[in-house]
């Protein structure tokens, strides 16, 4: 049988998606190994042991000056602020995105300029945010949806000028209005494309929550690394990276899933990564 | 199945080789590699690659010596902790918690210079150190400003406890400063006389209130020192010979010292200014003084207790005593057993003396 056609049973497919993270953990234990043999309080690559110390410590011991168990507290923090900013950006991507791509006159006038300020790196125009915002949490909210809430618009807008045409005259010649057309047929259509651009709109809203937690603050995940860096506690930061990482996957996660219940009729094409 | 396992570890121990090799191997060589960051009393660094002098007594001693600048500080430290150079300009208080701190046998070959007023506090609309109760501080967390404000809190019965911190990138500082919620900050220069400019600011407290406690200092490892002294001797003679000219108000000096004045984006006049709030050892005999003072014991205890105060002094660090600190007279602050900070004045010693 041809190698295409042959496919892994369930077991061997849980053992082969778990052989490249065994390989890094065992590859990252070798060279920490190596590294401290030569000098024991090894900073740079931490034994497993420690790392597992240091994140216990942070999860569980209240820390010396505020009490604080900091591990949850820079967690909640962070979480808050990446879901009020992406609540923000999904919002707006949903109300101009309809606008924008059912209402000519809306979209001469938007989708230009839309075009332009997504390409605007949102990092270089950081110290107008701070002054225009202050240094708070309305700063750092805001810098994640300006850079994810333009590249979502414009995504929703593509959408909703991917729907048939036919469906689109279908519905004008049933005599529907515009407000029934977006509510019956654009906003169904459009819905499993949101949950789509919300789970991509994520992986630049998680980088620019960590660096705007890295320029001023006093908690979350972002601000834990930056100010542990300084002096190079990579058994603090290893682990954070590996939390972050955690949070994200699972949050992208449970949004497919929540696709997959709520819009089932748009998960019939296959598999899907 | 195991074979697969066998093979990808075998590969990813490949893969990772490299990065267990980098530390800095304990051996007689010819080629060192040193790191440094802008600072006022670090600019020197800069122009001895450039003017050649560094050349010539690297020639000397028939090694060759690559002074590297790095834009980030806390990178420079980093870089020479993981084993990328051979010694890095940096303060008495981020050598202790990071290199000494991550088992990094580090020595002071040259002591460059004090903060004098370098560093200080700066309140917006208000007049008395006292008035910082109650305020936000913007400040580089755990950083020397950390240091500066634990150490003002003390002279007038505060403590953190009575503010909040906020961890802001020195980088941002200015614009920081420039937005209505910022309120208090601590920073160094030049970004410390850009902000004082400012019509509503008031520097209630600076470095000159704790002379000596700053201390800059070249670091380089202590087993590539003991391996090849001439590394120590060229660095050190080349820095005495520069210290010589940019001290003195000769064409020569002054050339130097707009040198590095444009170097570190200021011009002579500024550079000037922010020499004269740095307590600089021009000559050999003032550093080999200040390294072998009483006082120098007492300043490292003061450091490293706040280092450990903050949970820096790495994992399972039990006491403030937890990384020892080597004195010239021979004492030792901490762990006899865990010396990994060594103030060593022995080359600066044969710079006074002539000997280089």
């Amino acid at each position: 049988m041809r190698i295409i056609n042959r496919k892994p049973s369930r077991l061997t497919t849980l053992v082969l998606g778990l052989l490249p993270f065994a390989a890094t953990v065992i590859g990252y234990a070798i060279a920490s190994h190596y590294r401290r043999l030569d000098n024991p309080a090894d900073k740079l690559l931490p034994s497993l042991d420690s790392m597992a110390a240091a994140f216990w410590r942070m999860a569980t011991v209240p820390d010396r000056r505020s009490g604080d168990l900091l591990l949850w507290l820079d967690t909640y923090d962070s979480l808050w602020r990446l879901g009020t900013g992406m609540a923000v950006s999904t919002a707006l991507a949903l109300s101009f995105g309809i606008a924008i791509g059912f209402i000519p006159h809306v979209r001469a006038a938007l989708a230009p300029y839309l075009a332009t300020f997504s390409l605007i790196p949102p990092i270089t125009i950081l110290p107008i945010l701070f002054i225009t915002f202050g240094l708070g949490e309305l700063a750092k909210i805001a810098l994640i949806v300006i850079g994810t809430a333009p590249v979502m618009i414009r995504s929703m807008a593509q959408a909703v000028l991917d729907i048939p045409r036919e469906m689109v005259i279908k519905a004008e010649t049933l005599g529907a209005s515009v407000w029934q057309m977006i509510t019956r047929l654009v906003l169904p259509q459009l819905l499993p494309r949101l949950i789509t651009a919300l789970r991509l709109g994520l992986v630049p809203a998680w980088i620019f929550l960590i660096s705007a937690e890295a320029i001023a603050s006093t908690s979350g995940l972002g601000y834990r690394i930056f100010l542990v860096r300084r002096y190079l506690a990579m058994d603090v930061i290893l682990p954070y990276v590996v939390w972050i990482t955690l949070l994200a996957f699972l949050l992208d996660l449970l949004l497919l899933q929540l696709s997959r219940r709520a819009f089932r009729w748009a998960h019939l094409g296959g598999d899907a990564l | 199945m195991l074979k697969s396992i066998a093979k990808a570890t075998l590969l990813a121990a490949a893969l990772t080789m490299p990065l267990s090799l980098a530390p800095a191997k304990a051996e007689v060589k010819t080629d060192f590699k040193v790191c440094w960051s802008i600072y006022v009393g670090w600019m020197p660094w800069g122009y001895l690659q450039d003017s050649g002098i560094m050349k010539k007594w690297a020639d000397k001693y028939g090694i060759s010596v690559e002074i590297v600048q790095i834009n980030d500080y806390v990178e420079s430290i980093n870089q020479y902790t993981a084993g990328e150079y051979d010694g890095c300009s940096m303060t008495n208080m981020d050598a202790l918690s990071i290199p000494a701190g991550g088992g990094v046998d580090t020595t002071a070959l040259i002591v460059g210079d004090y903060s004098n007023g370098n560093d200080g506090i700066i309140l917006k609309d208000k007049t008395e150190l006292a008035d910082i109760k109650g305020q936000t501080v913007n400040l580089v967390e755990l950083s020397v400003s950390h240091y500066l404000l634990a150490r003002a809190l003390d002279t007038v019965g505060l403590s953190e406890q009575d503010l909040t911190v906020v961890n802001t990138s020195d980088a941002d500082m200015i614009a920081a400063y420039a937005t209505d919620d910022v309120t208090a900050v601590v920073t160094w220069n030049p970004l410390l006389s850009e902000i004082e400019a400012q019509s509503n600011a008031t520097k209630v407290f600076d470095s000159a209130g704790i002379p000596g406690e700053i201390i800059d200092i070249m670091m380089v490892n202590t087993e590539t020192l003991a391996d090849n002294p001439d590394f120590g001797k060229a660095l050190t003679g080349a820095w005495y010979e520069l210290m010589g000219i940019m001290s003195s108000d000769s064409d020569e000096g002054i050339a130097a010292r707009t040198a590095m004045a444009e170097a570190s984006g200021t011009d002579l006049a500024g550079y000037d200014a922010q020499l004269a709030t740095t307590k600089m050892f021009f000559t050999p005999e003032e550093a080999v003084a200040f390294t072998k003072s009483a006082e120098l014991p007492e300043t490292m205890k003061f450091v490293a207790e706040f280092l450990f105060d903050k949970g820096i002094l790495g994992e399972g660090a039990p006491s403030p005593e937890f990384v020892g600190v080597s004195f010239p007279d021979g004492s030792v602050y901490g762990d006899k057993a865990n010396v990994k900070l060594k103030f060593d004045p022995s080359f600066m010693v044969m710079a006074a003396d002539g000997t280089l």
